[in-house]
Parts: C-alpha cells; structure tokens; sequence
C-alpha cells in the first residue's frame, strides 16, 4: 500500500485522511512489536491480580507501554502509590521531548494548540517513528487527521493484544504463561536495544540491569529509581567524558 | 473468571490514575504547552533520557530476577538464559527485534521440555 501522491483529491476529506493514517498501521513491523509488547502487558496484569479492565484502562490512557510495566510491576510488587508515581513520572519525562519534536511537523499556521491534544496523548516511542516516516507523504493541513487514524489503529491493535494476553494468561497451561509473561522483557530489551544509538544510551541499558539485583538487596522499596538514577548519572558521565575529549 | 472479577474494584481504578495516568501525561501536556523553546541536545535531556532508559532496563531486570505469576515456574538458569540467547541471535541478524524474541522463547521452551 502506497499512500496518494501529495496533490491527489484522495486528501481532500480529513476522514480519507483519517482513514489513510488507520490503514497504515499495516506497513510497519512495529506493529507486530506492539502486539506482542501488549500481549505481555495484559498477561502481567492478569498474573499481577489486575483486571482486565484495569489493564485496558491503564493502555488508553497512558499509552505507554514502559509506564504501564512500571506500574504494574511496581504495584504487584507492593510499593506504595508515591513510589510508584515517581518510577513512572521518571520514565515518562522522554515523552516531554517526544512531543515537542513531533508536534511541529503537523501544525500550521492556523493550528490551535486544543487541536493537537489529542495528537500529543497519542504520541509514544512507535507512533514519534512512524511520524517522522509517513508525514512527509502527507499535506500539511491533513497531518492531524492522518496522526489520529494512525494512533487510533495502534491503540485498537493494543487493545486486543491486551485482551488476548489477558485471557490466554488464565486458561494456558503454566508453560505457555510462562512464555507470554517472558514476551515483556525480550521485547522491551531488544526494543530499547535497537533505539540506543549512542553510547551513553548503550551504558544505561547495560548498567540499569546489571545494578537493579544490587539496589533489590537495599530493599528500599524504590530499588528501580535508585539503580535507575546510579546507572543514567553514570552513562550521562561516559557522555559526557567523550565530549570533552572530542 | 466471572464479570465482576473483569472489571475490577474502584479502588485499584483510582491508583490508576494517581499513579499512573497523571506522572505519565503531564509531560505530555507539558511538551504540548511549553514545546516550543526547548534544545532537543540540551545537556539535560541527555541525563534524563539516561536515566529513563536505564530505569527501564531496571524494570526488565526485576521481570526476570523476581518473576510475576506463571513465569515463577521457569528455573533461573532458564529465564537468564532465554534472555542471553535471545540477545546474541538479535545482535547477529543486525538488531532483529522479531528474531530476538523469537529466540528467546523457543529456548525457554525447549528447555523446559527437556528438563521435564
């Protein structure tokens, strides 16, 4: 599927357009990546003693997958409402930068900021690619309802992930849970893995995991900030060595 | 599973929200707001981006080391095991996510097979 060229009449209509952003979601291998993330997710939620509308709550509205793993994990794990909060509100200040680069790709002169709030919720690591991919394919003042088509496909793919995970975690056998539970953290590792394109991303993956069983022994009950904050002030230091050698 | 136990109490809905629908959006909003004069390369953002990433990386590490439910029943060996061999075959088809996973998984289930 190619999308029209810029000019055609197919853009006309914001719900053509709308309709071209939902249909792209077919053109992406990231897709599939959700999918399986979100399949996890509803099965950590089902074995962490959530609800499944719990679980579908927590994807429209957060719509972070790294956020809602936090909280579930967190929360399972018996942290309090605070520490969770912070863990979460720590993993989700990328977003802040996320979304001031992908706002001014859609916005026109007329643009009122009300009209990008939505664009803005749906914005996450999977739909900030695919943005910088597709949008230049798309007219300018058809960008928003394109955005809206592919967010909303992507968050209805999630949403059955979510329900599927979830009922699959209570009637497979023990095994078989085991298998779809293990999908959260192949996919976050070889997800975060393959975005680490400089070296400091690279420290912080590799020392956040090898220090969480140290701060675990602290038993602080905010184990994931404290080896979190260690391992990203230390990778920003390699950051910041290479710079000033350079 | 019954229909009540779908849904859910109120209570655990309402933690949703204090902890995470609100941290997680306001920054969203935030960006939305003062998105304009922020340096994509600014100093800071590489420290949080660091920080974020590797509180991420803590977050995958307690998934394996403290399992949750089902996955409990896969020995250690097993799940760090998965993990690595997973690693390896997505570091050798040039950053394969699909391949990764997909390795990972037929080796903790291929061994748990053979271990019975």
């Amino acid at each position: 599927m190619a999308l029209p060229p810029l000019d055609s009449p197919q853009w006309q209509s914001p719900w053509r357009a709308f309709a071209w952003g939902l249909r792209s979601i077919t053109q992406t291998i990231l897709t599939i990546v959700l999918f399986v993330t979100y399949l996890g997710i509803g099965a950590l939620a089902h074995d962490t003693h959530f609800s499944l509308l719990w679980a579908l709550c927590s994807t429209l509205f957060v719509w972070a997958g790294p956020a809602q793993i936090i909280l579930i994990t967190t929360l399972g794990s018996g942290a309090t409402i605070i520490q969770s909060a912070i863990a979460v509100t720590v993993s989700a200040i990328r977003l802040f930068p996320m979304v001031v680069s992908v706002l001014p790709l859609m916005r026109t002169p007329t643009t009122k900021r009300r009209e990008l709030i939505f664009a803005a919720h749906l914005t996450a690591v999977t739909l900030w690619v695919e943005c910088h991919r597709f949008l230049p394919q798309v007219p300018r003042e058809r960008r928003i309802a394109f955005v809206h088509g592919l967010g909303c496909g992507l968050v209805s793919v999630c949403l059955t992930a979510n329900t599927v995970g979830y009922f699959l975690a209570a009637n497979l056998t023990q095994t078989l849970g085991a298998a779809i539970l293990l999908l959260t953290p192949l996919s976050f590792l070889y997800s975060t893995a393959r975005n680490s394109r400089e070296v400091a991303d690279v420290v912080a993956l590799t020392l956040g995991i090898l220090l969480y069983p140290l701060a675990a022994k602290m038993n602080s009950g905010l184990d994931i900030l404290v080896s979190g904050v260690v391992a990203g002030t230390i990778a920003y230091g390699v950051h910041w060595w290479r710079e000033v050698r350079a | 599973m019954n229909f009540a136990q779908l849904i859910g109490d109120w209570h655990a809905l309402a933690v949703l929200f204090v902890a995470g629908v609100v941290p997680n959006q306001i920054w969203r909003m935030l960006g939305l707001w003062f998105g304009g004069g922020i340096d994509e390369g600014s100093e800071l953002l590489v420290w949080v981006r660091a920080v974020a990433t590797a509180i991420l990386a803590g977050v995958i590490a307690q998934i394996v080391v403290e399992p949750p439910g089902a996955l409990a029943s896969v020995p250690d060996v097993l799940r760090y095991g998965a993990v690595g061999a997973g690693l390896v075959v997505f570091l050798l088809t040039r950053r394969s996510i699909f391949a990764g996973v997909v390795t990972g998984e037929v080796f903790m289930l291929a061994g748990k097979w053979w271990l019975g």
